[in-house]
């Protein structure tokens, strides 16, 4: 490849990996993907939930050993396999975290220089290291007291550190895995700054994130991941954003048109009474202050993409997170929810997410999983008996077709879709009047797929009120009779029940139009 | 699978195998050394016999563990005070009873005194309840400063005496009651074990222990509170060890601050270990404790009768928890898991070639 | 105002302060209420070092492990091994001194290996090898011997018993003689061993990376760092340091005997945590520990001045003030958390 520093095409390419194949137990995170990237680029990656973009990046950081393909380095003659983050930065590759991994303890210059301290007279050079720390710190434009300890600073401040780290080392390839999702528009400006001039400097970026105007802003290059499989490498200026959207969720751009909403429940009208009202509920952090409405008997869909303050949002609306703005009016009462005690008391129901984390309780059976929520309801002292729990666990096997040996194994024992099932169970049992459903159907098959969305109709018509929250637009323009769309963590958009059509939709979220 | 491997699944899989095997292993030792170790016989209206000693002796054990367990169920954590405050609850009651001195003659009524112990032991608890629920304290931190301190503030309620109680219906508890032939530290044991049985399953509390140990998240998701049920379970492990104070003190008519219920919490750790339990925290068996705690007794007598010292005892007991938890630690089973692999992928690889 | 203040040099800095602090009224208060007595005397500064030499070793090792997230409650039983097991070589198996200390120390870093072995690769919990290990040493000592052994070992006594004077801060007896204050071979041990630890965390790569796996394992991990060799590094070095205490006890002690060093584990941890270093990992320096110690002791002092308490009341004093100390961490804490939730850069 000839090293030119004009048109983009012509940048030497300083990574390649090809047909990485990684296996999970159960699972293939990832299938033959490609992925290649350049000097001095910004190669963007995205792709939903479960397509794999975290694990291809595990695998290239040596956190995950690959089963399978290659991955070659620009100046080495065999292809790499790193065993350890360690080998991967002697390779050239850092890579600054979401979490921004870093040592809170330790001050700012020694992050950066934490394993390869300089040395004078065989004990620690402190002077330079603080010297060096500012140095390198300055060529970012960041100049702050690096003898403070990192945890002193914001995010942001972090987020630089860490790419300093990166740069002093000389790494080659720099990879931010969503770098943006807790900085302000400010900040990110600032991260943009820096990230052109490493661009200069002929780094190799590997920007990793779901905000689609930053992507737009910053990068040179888009692959795109699917379900573990690799859909294309796109060149950003190329590729319209309703577009990148459509493969990201895995619909040809012709195909939009021809869905439309289908008529499979009673129209709502607002004169029903409402049920929930949020008005200004916000937490500081997480989501910015939001008005949000639900009458009896209304789906409310909450789309956008991951990230975008989907599950933020329902998460205050249940108290899941305390809301440190605004209040809450439950059925014409103001309320305060403390606890997610407080939700459930009113009748409130909330699936979370990541069920592996916050829904199943691995090690106890799939009955007692079932019939825990509402368990609590009834109170401590109210036991179910062993006869009323089996009769309500065998009643939702049997509604929602869960497949399990019996219903005593433990719950972990379960594939990933059926603990799904069991938590969507363990919330329908409670039998509430309001529930917040985080996307249902991921991981479950289209036969059931369809089971739950029909239950979900089947509530609301029986006055229930339910936000779905799902990535599959398909599924939500069966289901809902209105859609948020949210963007970036702020509401963007509300289409009624007549306005719902996909393309609409994915204009939306695409933000509005072609490029 | 043929029915013999699919019954001997079963037998292994279930979860009072191991703390059964245990039992059965040190039983039949002790039977092989002494051929007369189940023998029972009744003199003076009284049982006597190994068997007898070690049921009576693990008495107090028993209820510890049952503490224990859900300390452990529950928070993941150990509560290492539960043998200084067992002998702090004994230095309460003896000094309400006989004050400063020495005596046969009650300053107030036993009945009084019993609870005072007791309420020592769960303010004890209380007090680990606290730094632990509300101040997040790591459990075995929190529970160190009572295990040292606990047998001072012992010592200065008892103004550095051993004091005794010279006042036989004292002794009942710990001992005989008249005319009943079976000791009586057995029939406390079984009523904890009931009491404790009874609220575990029929109401809800069990199950929220187990998933509060098991996914604190999830718990809260689901509407618990955490925070309570952590509290909620050091607390009654606190009020175990002072009923097992009462039984440690009844036994001997005396306190010694010094010497009461000296390293028992390694025992209940280890019953609880020996019964199945994982000491990470979640699901548990409370039967699997008993056997565990009648297990280590029976085990503390043989290596008596192996005139093992009682201060040497510890050593052995230390031994047999690194055991178990090396065969807990799921880091091990996953080094043995590959290694597995890589022997039998060099075989087949040799197979191949 | 003392917000800013505590903003200003750090919150570890603040806590350090406050123990140095602490230390330095509690000095002048012993000072006034038993001036008497002659508190005010070097001497009982000196004995401070002197009856906690071993104190001072075992907290510096105690302070490391703490850093470093993990911690040891052995501590008290090692030392009490250690000086059993000195006693017997030297008195029952004829051994010299220096062979027998050289073999106790050689111990040590077995042990440390064992423990470190157990909990940095079978990632096993450090509470509960460490308490397995306590139960085992303290076991151990009661098999070597159930009485108590004194050492006759002139070697030994001498390096026990050998005052090594200051040339100055002495003053005139009541026979006009003039007396100088005094400190013994175990004190510069100590001392050494402070010193050498202060500049090990300091100074070195090692040091460095016991405070970032205690920050934060898995950013240390992700950072490059082996964490599992640093935590087994650690452990082997701790218990070499906790054998070393046990000599340096035994040069106070000079004998064996099996309630030794009781509660002794519990004086280091309220050594480490008062002087700054905290439970849960990444903070602490050595200079606080020491502090720490002084503070022990001259609480211990207090008592057996006023001469009427047990000696029970210096533990529940030390387990008061690290409880104190330890409620302060949290509060300290979580006020932290708060303050960096609510502003932004």
């Amino acid at each position: 490849m000839k090293n030119n520093n004009e048109g983009m095409n012509e940048k030497e390419i300083i990574l390649t990996m090809t047909n990485i194949d990684k296996y999970f137990p159960g699972v293939v995170a990832l299938s033959k993907v490609n992925f290649t990237l350049r000097a001095g680029e910004v190669h963007a990656l995205m792709g939903e939930n479960g397509a794999g973009k975290s694990t291809l990046i595990k695998v290239l950081t040596g956190v995950e050993i690959a089963d399978g393909g290659e991955i070659r380095m620009k100046g080495k003659t065999h292809p790499i396999l790193n065993h350890s983050p360690h080998e991967a930065l002697e390779n050239g590759i850092s890579t600054v975290y979401q979490e921004v991994n870093l040592c809170p303890n330790l001050s700012v210059a020694e992050n950066i220089f934490i394993g390869r301290e300089p040395k004078k007279a065989g004990r620690i050079d402190w002077k330079t290291i603080n010297r060096r720390a500012k140095e390198v710190l300055e060529t970012l434009q960041i100049k702050i007291d690096v003898t403070k300890p990192v945890e002193h600073y914001s995010v942001a401040v972090q987020q630089m550190v860490a790419i300093a780290r990166a740069v002093d080392i000389s790494s080659k390839i720099l990879i931010l895995d969503e770098p943006t999702s807790s900085l302000d528009e400010q900040e990110v400006e600032k991260l943009f700054e820096v990230m052109n001039k490493l661009k200069e400097r002929g780094i190799g970026i590997i920007f990793v994130t779901h905000y689609l105007e930053q992507v737009y802003k910053i990068s040179d290059r888009i692959t795109v991941l699917r379900n573990g499989v690799f859909v294309g490498e796109y060149e950003t200026s190329k590729l319209p954003s309703v577009q990148l959207v459509a493969k990201m969720m895995g619909k040809e751009y012709d195909e939009l048109s021809t869905i439309k909403s289908k008529d499979l429940m009673e129209k709502k009208s607002d004169d029903q009474e409402v049920v929930l009202h949020a008005k200004q509920l916000g937490r500081t952090g997480s989501i910015k202050p939001f008005d949000f409405t639900i009458h009896k008997g209304e789906v409310v869909g909450l789309s956008g993409l991951l990230g975008s303050g989907r599950s933020e949002m329902s998460r205050v609306l249940y108290g899941a997170d305390k809301a440190d703005a605004g209040e809450l009016i439950w059925k014409g009462k103001k309320i305060i929810l403390n606890a997610p005690i407080d939700a459930m008391k009113v009748g409130m129901a909330y699936l979370p997410e990541n069920r592996m984390a916050e829904g199943i309780i691995s090690e106890l059976s799939v009955r007692e999983n079932i019939i825990i929520a509402l368990q609590v309801k009834n109170g401590i002292w109210n036991l179910m008996s062993r006869k009323d729990q089996e009769e309500f666990a065998d009643k939702y096997i049997d509604l929602l077709q869960i497949k399990t040996a019996n219903l005593n194994v433990p719950i972990k024992q379960l594939s990933g879709g059926n603990q799904q099932k069991v938590i969507l169970a363990r919330w329908l049992l409670t039998n509430p009047d309001f529930m917040i459903l985080d996307e249902p159907t991921r991981g479950i098959d289209v036969g059931t797929k369809m089971e739950i969305q029909k239950l979900v109709i089947e509530l609301s018509n029986k006055g229930k009120s339910v936000i779905f929250i799902s990535s599959e637009i398909e599924e939500m323009l069966r289901v809902c009779s209105k859609l948020i769309i949210l963007r970036d963590g702020c509401k963007v958009g509300e289409l009624e029940q007549d306005e719902l059509d996909q393309n609409e939709i994915m204009n939306a979220i695409a933000g509005g139009g072609e490029r | 699978m043929t029915n013999v491997k699919k019954i001997l699944r079963k037998i292994y899989g279930h979860s009072l195998f191991f703390p059964l095997t245990c039992l059965g292993i040190v039983l039949a030792v002790n039977l092989i050394k002494t051929p007369t170790f189940f023998q029972i016989s009744l003199n003076n209206g009284v049982l006597y016999g190994y068997i007898i000693d070690i049921l009576n002796r693990s008495s107090e054990l028993i209820i510890l563990a049952i503490g224990m367990t859900l300390v452990v169920a529950g928070s993941g954590g150990t509560d290492i005070s539960v043998g200084a405050v067992s002998a702090v609850a004994g230095a309460i009651t003896i000094y309400s009873l006989v004050g400063s001195m020495s005596s046969a003659v009650y300053r107030m009524p036993y009945g009084f005194a019993i609870i005072l112990g007791l309420l020592g032991g769960i303010a004890c608890g209380m007090f680990n309840g606290f730094l632990i629920a509300k101040l997040k304290i790591q459990p075995m931190v929190a529970t160190l400063i009572l295990f040292t301190a606990g047998r001072g503030i012992a010592q200065i309620i008892t103004q550095g005496f051993i004091l005794y109680v010279r006042n036989e219906p004292f002794k009942y508890l710990g001992n005989f009651i008249p005319g009943v032939p079976i000791p009586t530290p057995i029939f406390v044991a079984i009523m904890v074990i009931l009491v404790t049985v009874l609220i575990l399953k029929k109401t809800a509390l069990g199950l929220y222990i187990q998933t509060v140990g098991i996914n604190r998240k999830a718990a809260r998701l689901v509407g618990l509170n955490s925070s309570l049920y952590i509290f909620l379970i050091y607390t009654f492990s606190g009020l175990c060890a002072g009923i097992a104070g009462m039984i440690i003190t009844s036994r001997v008519y005396s306190i010694d601050a010094n010497n009461a219920g000296l390293n028992i919490e390694l025992d209940a750790i280890l019953a609880v270990a020996i019964g199945g339990n994982s000491l990470a925290g979640g699901k548990f068996s409370l039967a699997g404790s008993i056997i565990g705690a009648i297990t280590i007794q029976a085990l503390t007598t043989s290596l008596y009768a192996m005139k093992v010292t009682a201060d040497q005892l510890p050593v052995y007991k230390a031994i047999v928890v690194i055991i178990i938890v090396m065969l807990q630690s799921t880091e091990l089973k996953r080094m043995v898991h590959s290694l597995y692999q890589k022997i039998s992928n060099l075989i087949a690889g040799k197979k191949v070639a | 105002m003392l917000r800013k203040f505590r903003e200003k040099i750090g919150a570890n800095s603040f806590l350090l302060l406050i123990t140095i602090v602490l230390f330095i009224v509690m000095y002048i208060v012993g000072m006034i209420v038993f001036r008497n007595d002659n508190f005010g005397r070097l001497q009982v500064f000196l004995n401070l070092f002197i009856s906690n030499a071993g104190l001072i070793v075992a907290s510096v090792g105690m302070t490391m492990v703490l850093i470093s997230g993990g911690i040891d409650i052995s501590v008290g039983s090692v030392v009490a091994v250690t000086c059993m097991l000195l006693a017997w070589m030297m008195e029952n198996k004829n051994i010299g001194a220096v062979p027998a200390i050289i073999i106790v120390l050689v111990l040590g870093i077995i042990y440390g290996l064992i423990q470190g072995l157990l909990i940095a690769y079978l990632k096993i919990q450090p509470f509960i090898v460490t308490l397995a290990g306590m139960f085992f040493c303290r076991g151990m000592t009661a098999v070597i011997s159930s009485d108590m052994i004194s050492i006759k070992n002139e070697t030994f006594l001498e390096l026990a018993n050998a005052k090594i004077y200051l040339p100055f801060g002495g003053h005139v007896n009541k026979k006009g003689v003039m007396l100088y204050p005094y400190i013994y071979p175990s004190v510069i041990i100590a001392l050494v061993v402070l010193v050498l630890i202060f500049f090990m965390l300091k100074y070195t790569k090692f040091g460095r990376s016991i405070y970032a796996v205690g920050g934060n394992e898995q950013s240390a991990l992700l950072l490059g760092l082996n964490v599992r060799l640093t935590k087994l590094k650690v452990y082997v070095l701790n218990g070499f340091l906790a054998t070393l205490a046990g000599f340096v006890f035994c040069l106070n002690t000079s004998g064996g005997f099996v309630e030794q060093a009781k509660g002794f584990e519990m004086e280091a941890i309220a050594s480490s945590v008062i002087g700054g270093t905290l439970l849960t990992g990444g903070v602490g320096n050595v200079i606080g520990c020491l502090f720490g110690v002084l503070i022990k002791g001259t609480i211990e002092t207090f008592i057996t001045f006023k001469g009427t308490l047990s000696s029970w009341w210096t533990k529940i004093v030390i387990a008061a003030l690290l409880c104190f100390f330890i409620i302060l961490q949290s509060i300290l804490a979580s006020t932290k958390h708060k303050r960096r939730k609510a502003s932004k850069i």
